[in-house]
């Protein structure tokens, strides 16, 4: 198998120990958890905790496991099986949006503080970016941390964030001058308990729906200047790079979810008798699905490039934003046409594919939408 | 306390099996290598006893290259160190024969308490723990659903037939675990990074001291002759009947008269 040409056996085992955890522990959970339109993340991280699944890559001085980004990977392969998108997201915040940056940049207080209690899975994290004038245009939001003596004073408002009902504290960025360009922007450690912070709303959603999303706004929040990450002025940097964590986690969950949706489909398409026969024996699904499989292994096959690039510590930026922008078409291509090939009974409800359809069209917009990608594609590429 | 647990890797309990062309073997495809379910409940009874009190815990299996994977998870789970019986007559050899082999191995092993499970999914024999206690000489209590150690005797609670039992035993003696015994823990992230530093031993029937042609095909008191596949389930029928109270009627009937299960 070409498993082994990427992954060790120690990669195998916390492959099979994630599988295990994720059929016995999440998949029979996920009905109820859509349903309901959020998941108790406080009880699932802690398990998750406890297995050591949130720190894979981190430190083992703050309870990380220090092991690489293969294992990071097969990781993120093994949450791609779980049946809807809005848990490995929910996931993914914790793990890989809204604590690599506390890891690069944050200070021992912070890591402390912080990164440890959320890879123990005592702290649930969000990711606070957007805005509801700034979403592609990251360098727009308006949301304002002010000093003063020893806190800033935050004021503004976030929209449109995971784990926003329930998070402990958010990763945030704010404008700390009205100066222009991007050396005007800090990051910081919110916490939720502060006052000052609000919740506006729980937002109602297409897809993700296990997933609480989440209008946030801050009124004079008062945030520990201790908390801030990194350098003051450089969050919009220190941003970009936490980006390319977020961007890269949706790539395994892209192709084991698109793989599935296809596997899923075959077996209803060998069942399926319409004109006497079974749709599989129909070549223009057949050769439809083959273009799917083709380029889902051509998304794999990227991923694993950068996987090797980011071991050799080498920018990945690109290769990222290239595999992202494949991931979000290839997901709503073959969710679309997985759909399709159900006929009516694919516009069902009851129907796992619809859910399918309606996660998938997510990973176009979110994290930094499909044309966003294009531009960076464009500019890395040296012309 | 030193417990061993003999442990047997197996084909998911979800992987298609079909017999092989010649009908003499089964076919699992590339489905993937689990640990028998019955002998994970004795890996963790073994830890828990082990959490208690002291001694380490020995995974011994019989088996080829890729039983190392299941023994490795078991350390992973928390076991001190594993023993492979690594060779081809492992795998050609019946139930007694495998008996023979964890019995000349146990013989080469201190132990106080050696923990197997009440069947493999795969074989299904049910025979193995009571061999290799009737080879070694000592005490067997089978189907365990409680287990405490005491005082160099081991209370055990056990499924009977319609009911249960409370035996006693003297150690050191070999307990085969029943589902209900306790629900095994995850493998955690820290135990695998362990376990690959954990010594996993492999031994060749010489090691044990055990001549080739006492076990492998040849000395097998059982020859399994075919594997067929389970017949096709017959289609389902729908119970006709006007309204619901004559449906319902009409299906007691043919759960007694036909299915005759009430
Ligand atoms: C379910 C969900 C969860 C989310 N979770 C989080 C979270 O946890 N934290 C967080 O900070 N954000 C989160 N987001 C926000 C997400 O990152 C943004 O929605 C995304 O970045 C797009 O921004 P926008 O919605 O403001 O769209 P806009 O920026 O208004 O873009 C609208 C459209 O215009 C296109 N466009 C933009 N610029 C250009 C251009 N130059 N040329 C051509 N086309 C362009 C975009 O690609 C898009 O298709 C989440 C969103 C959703 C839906
Ligand atoms: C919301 C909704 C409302 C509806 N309302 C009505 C209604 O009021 N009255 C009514 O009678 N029906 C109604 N329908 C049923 C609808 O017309 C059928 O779902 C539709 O005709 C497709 O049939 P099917 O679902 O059996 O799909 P199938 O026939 O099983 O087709 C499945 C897939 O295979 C494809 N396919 C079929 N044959 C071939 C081939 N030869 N080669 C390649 N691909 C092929 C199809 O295009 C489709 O993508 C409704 C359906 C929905 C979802």
């Amino acid at each position: 198998m070409s498993e082994a040409l990427y992954f060790t056996k120690e990669h195998q085992m916390v492959r099979s120990a994630v599988r295990d955890f994720v059929d016995r522990q999440i998949n029979p959970f996920v009905d109820e958890w859509e349903e309901k339109g959020i998941a108790p993340l406080h009880e699932l991280f802690k398990k998750m905790g406890d297995l050591g699944f949130l720190g894979i890559r981190y430190d083992p001085k703050y309870g990380g496991m220090g092991m690489d980004y293969w294992a990071e990977t097969v990781f993120l392969e093994e949450i791609g099986r779980i049946i809807c998108g809005g848990i490995p997201m929910a996931i993914a915040v914790q793990t890989n949006m809204a604590t690599p940056a506390i890891a690069e940049f944050g200070s021992d207080y912070l890591k402390e503080k912080y990164l440890a209690p959320s890879i123990a899975g005592n702290l649930v994290a969000a990711i606070a970016v957007t805005e509801p004038d700034a979403g592609s245009d990251v360098g727009a939001i308006k949301t304002f941390a002010k000093k003063q003596g020893d806190h800033y004073i935050l004021n503004g408002s976030k929209t449109y964030i995971t784990n926003g009902t329930q998070a402990d504290y958010l990763t945030l960025l704010a404008r700390t001058s009205d100066d222009p360009g991007y050396h005007c922007f800090s990051l910081f450690v919110v916490d939720t308990n502060l006052p000052g912070f609000f919740v506006s709303k729980k937002l109602d959603k297409l897809g993700m729906r296990s997933s609480d999303t989440a209008e946030l706004y801050f009124d004079n929040l008062k945030i520990p200047a201790q908390n801030l990450i990194g350098i003051e002025g450089e969050g919009f940097i220190h941003q970009m790079q936490q980006f390319q964590h977020e961007r890269f986690s949706a790539l395994p969950m892209a192709y084991i979810g698109a793989k599935r949706m296809v596997d899923q489909t075959v077996e209803y398409l060998k069942g399926r008798v319409v004109f006497g026969k079974p749709l599989i024996t129909k070549q223009v699904l057949r050769h439809r699905i083959a273009d799917w499989l083709t380029e889902i292994e051509a998304l794999k096959a990227l991923t694993y490039h950068i996987v090797r690039l980011k071991q050799a510590g080498q920018d990945a930026t690109k290769e990222i934003s290239m595999g992202k922008l494949l991931a979000g078409r290839l997901l709503c291509q073959v969710s679309d046409g997985c759909l399709q090939m159900h006929g009516g009974l694919g516009f069902m409800n009851e129907m796992w594919v619809s859910r399918a359809y309606r996660d998938s069209r997510l990973i176009a917009i979110g994290g930094g939408a499909n044309e966003v990608m294009s531009e960076v594609i464009f500019r890395t590429s040296g012309y | 306390m030193e417990i061993v647990v003999l442990l047997k890797q197996v084909a998911d309990t979800e992987a298609r099996v079909a017999p092989t062309a010649d009908g003499l073997g089964v076919s699992t495809g590339d489905a993937k290598k689990i640990i028998n379910p019955y002998d994970e409940f004795a890996v963790e009874e073994a830890l828990r006893i082990k959490q208690q009190l002291g001694g380490s815990v020995t995974i011994l299996s019989a088996g080829d290259d890729k039983a190392a994977e299941a023994i490795r998870t078991a350390l992973a789970m928390g076991a001190d160190k594993g023993v492979l019986v690594n060779d081809p007559a492992v795998m050609a050899s019946d139930g007694l024969g495998r008996a023979k082999i964890l019995a000349a191995a146990l013989k080469t092993m201190a132990f106080d308490l050696v923990l197997a499970g009440l069947r493999a999914v795969d074989d299904d024999s049910h025979l193995v723990g009571p061999a290799v206690a009737e080879l070694l000489g000592i005490p067997h209590v089978g189907g365990v659903l409680e287990v405490t150690v005491e005082n160099g005797s081991v209370f055990c609670l056990r499924a009977a037939d319609s009911g249960q039992a409370r035996v006693k035993a003297m150690l050191p003696a070999l307990l085969s675990a029943q589902k209900g015994l306790n629900t095994p823990r995850y493998a955690s992230m820290i135990g695998i990074m362990q376990a690959k530093k954990k010594p996993l031993q492999t031994l060749s029937l010489a090691d044990i001291g055990i001549s080739p042609d006492s076990v492998g095909p040849n000395a097998a008191k059982t020859i399994t002759k075919a594997f067929m596949p389970l017949p096709q389930r017959a289609a389902g029928r729908m119970i006709e009947g006007g309204t619901a109270q004559e449906k319902a009627a009409n299906l007691a009937k043919a759960l007694k008269n036909e299915a005759k299960v009430i």
